[in-house]
């Protein structure tokens, strides 16, 4: 198929589609209002649902019941509104139900601003609603990746019949670039869920979809069962991308979404100017690219290691935890809905270079720049 | 006579009711209302075809009670469920079944939503003035001067308005919709509400409107009265807050 040039929500909102997700629940929010705006024209055409719900308390209960179905589920939202839809994806998640959810970030804590961030990384990673459960979460950094792990998220929602969450930033979601959706795309066999979902107790035993369990027991049951597959996740689900790593390099970036792709061109303009600098980049923020972070952190000439979001500092303690102390993890981060620009980074890349050259010493872990703090 | 007539069944557990012992305290109507439910599914053959959404409550084991297929919803959010399954599967017969602190406080942006849309959904709402399930705390039903744990003083209106009356609250909607208020506490009244709830599938099934039952109920526990004493109490405060009779009716509805 041709490439076209579209707007992040749209092409997101399209992809969902062509994966089979003809089903979608929506409150609006800036910046990603876009994505129900082009559904709610879109749905028709495929014969699919659209609802505009009165709140993301209920699009997330609405999912709920709708994933219950079997059939394929999407909304999409951005950072106040996730946090309401949190209690339903706690409950999703405890009930073992398949769904794919979007959060176009915005700056907060609470209502924030309507500009890009990156600051729900905890959020999406650790939790959000109660309860021993995670979300996968993939961050994509350019819109035709929004359009590929959109289009997978489903697959892998129902591969382990849990939350799949796509996580962008503001910039994602408005952003235009050219993308290619495939010509053909296997959005598998749907009927496959009948199997567990409720449709009816004609000629088979009543189905109960819940999460409660009154019996100790079975809740620890439920949730061993739910740790299993988060471990299997771990196993098979790891996604990254490695940018101009080379043995010689003796800083490693570490970043993700957009602002992994500001600091690509922060590098390649540095590679020009003669300074070798590599950049990792989660893509599954759960399951984290632990072992693999680790053989980078490991590499002999890497000295220290920056990380980079547009936060005041959240992935960079799951690098911290990663590193385990053996190298010194700095920070950078702009937060607010400043989305910081190629020589911003570049700046903090070569300081911390001139730095490391003045005294190859140290292990002082950074915090927000003095810049950022005032930003 | 033939032997075979004078052994006719005439009465048995509905088939949509499984076989199997509850959990509500004596004397609750919980029990009664299932059964209403249960017979009106199997009359009209609604049982395969058939998901329930249980509430957070006293029913929130309803599920285990049930022949049918059933999902369990966070407190109050039911109907945003029901919604959600409805939408994709119109085919199917799908209710919600909630207490009055389920549907009237936590879920009450919930529910006026899904009457608003006219979801082609059945709700069975049970009033017994009370949280029966954490142990008698004030609900927004809950009557003016009403001892709970909460307002062990009675509930006094200036703090905290008076009790919602939901059915006429949903009433005042333009959509199209079915809702009655019936009561279980005599068996006068139980042959009543069954004809609501059936009603109430039968738009449904017909795919006419959005349908609510609201069930006047007892909690003998938590009013701390005897089962008999409760349903007394039910009529001698209950009906002149709460009057029995149908609010709206698709037929009726129309813009005012
Ligand atoms: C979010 C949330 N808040 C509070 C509770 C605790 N809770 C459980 S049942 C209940 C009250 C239920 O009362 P009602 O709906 O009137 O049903 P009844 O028990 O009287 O049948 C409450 C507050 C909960 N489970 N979830
Ligand atoms: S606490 Fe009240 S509502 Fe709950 S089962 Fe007992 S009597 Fe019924």
């Amino acid at each position: 198929m041709a490439r076209i040039l579209m707007k992040g929500n749209e092409a997101i909102a399209e992809a969902a589609i062509r994966a089979g997700a003809t089903n979608y629940f929506c409150y609006p929010i800036t910046p990603q209002t876009e994505v129900a705006e082009y559904l709610a024209r879109r749905m028709p055409e495929v014969g699919g649902v659209f609802l505009q719900a009165e709140s993301e308390i209920a699009v997330g209960n609405m999912l709920f019941g709708a994933a219950s179905t079997g059939r394929r589920v999407f909304t999409s939202s951005s950072s106040p509104g996730i946090s309401l839809m949190q209690e339903a994806i706690s409950y999703i998640a405890g009930a073992q139900l398949p769904c794919v959810m979007l959060n176009i970030m915005r700056g907060g804590p609470g209502l924030g601003g309507i500009l890009p961030a990156q600051s729900d990384y905890f959020q999406a990673t650790k939790g959000g609603g109660h309860g021993d459960y995670r979300v996968l979460c993939l961050a994509p950094s350019s819109i035709q990746e929004a359009v590929d792990l959109t289009m997978s998220a489903f697959r892998l929602a129902e591969k382990y019949r849990n939350p799949v969450m796509i996580v962008g930033d503001g910039m994602i979601g408005q952003m235009m670039e050219p993308v290619e959706f495939p010509d053909t795309f296997d959005a598998g066999d749907p009927t496959a869920n009948e199997a567990w979902a409720a449709t009816g107790a004609r000629g088979r035993k009543p189905r109960i979809i819940k999460s409660l369990f009154l019996d100790p027991l079975k809740l620890e049951e439920n949730s061993l069962t739910l740790h299993r597959k988060y471990e299997q996740m771990k196993a098979e689900e790891v996604r990254f991308e490695r940018y101009k790593i080379n043995p010689k390099n003796e800083l490693l970036i570490v970043s993700y979404g957009t602002m992994a792709r500001i600091c690509q061109t922060a590098i390649d303009e540095l590679e020009r100017e003669g300074v070798s600098v590599g950049l990792f980049r989660p893509i599954s923020l759960f399951p984290y690219p632990e072992k693999e972070l680790r053989e980078e952190v490991d590499a002999k000439n890497i000295e220290s290691i920056l990380v980079i979001e547009m936060s005041c500092g959240q992935m960079v303690e799951d690098v911290e935890r990663v590193v385990q102390g053996v190298k010194p993890v700095r920070f950078f981060g702009r937060t607010g809905g400043i989305v910081p620009s190629p020589e911003e980074a570049k700046e903090q890349i070569k300081n911390l270079l001139k730095k490391s050259a003045r005294a190859k010493v140290g292990r002082t872990t950074g915090s927000v720049s003095k810049r950022a703090r005032k930003g | 006579m033939h032997i075979e007539q004078a052994h006719k069944t005439i009465f048995r557990r509905p088939e949509s009711l499984a076989e199997t012992v509850t959990h509500y305290c004596p004397g609750c109507t919980h029990g009664i209302i299932h059964r209403l439910v249960a017979e009106s599914l199997d009359e009209l053959g609604l049982r395969e075809r058939a998901v329930g959404v249980a509430p957070v409550g006293c029913s929130v084991l309803i599920y285990n009670y049930f022949n049918c297929d059933f999902l369990e919803a966070p407190h109050g959010r039911a109907p945003a469920l029901a919604t959600g399954f409805k939408r994709i599967r119109p085919d199917m017969i799908v209710f919600t079944y909630q207490g009055d602190g389920d549907l009237a406080s936590i879920g009450m942006g919930e529910i006026v939503h899904a009457a608003n849309r006219g979801e082609k959904i059945t709700v069975v709402f049970v009033n017994n003035a009370i949280y029966g399930m954490t142990g008698g705390q004030m609900a927004p039903t809950t009557l003016a001067g009403q001892i709970t744990s909460t307002c062990p003083h009675g509930r006094d209106t200036s703090v905290t308005g008076y009790p919602v009356r939901m059915s006429e609250l949903l009433a005042t909607l333009v959509t199209p919709g079915y809702i009655e208020r019936v009561s279980v506490h005599s068996p006068m009244h139980i042959i009543r509400a069954k004809k609501a709830v059936r009603r109430a599938f039968e738009y449904q099934t017909s795919g006419t409107c959005f349908s609510l039952v609201e069930v006047l109920s007892t909690c003998p526990t938590n009013w701390g009265l005897t089962p008999t004493e409760a349903t007394k109490w039910l009529e001698k405060n209950m009906f002149s807050y709460y009057p029995l009779g149908c609010f709206k009716q698709p037929d009726s509805a129309g813009v005012r």
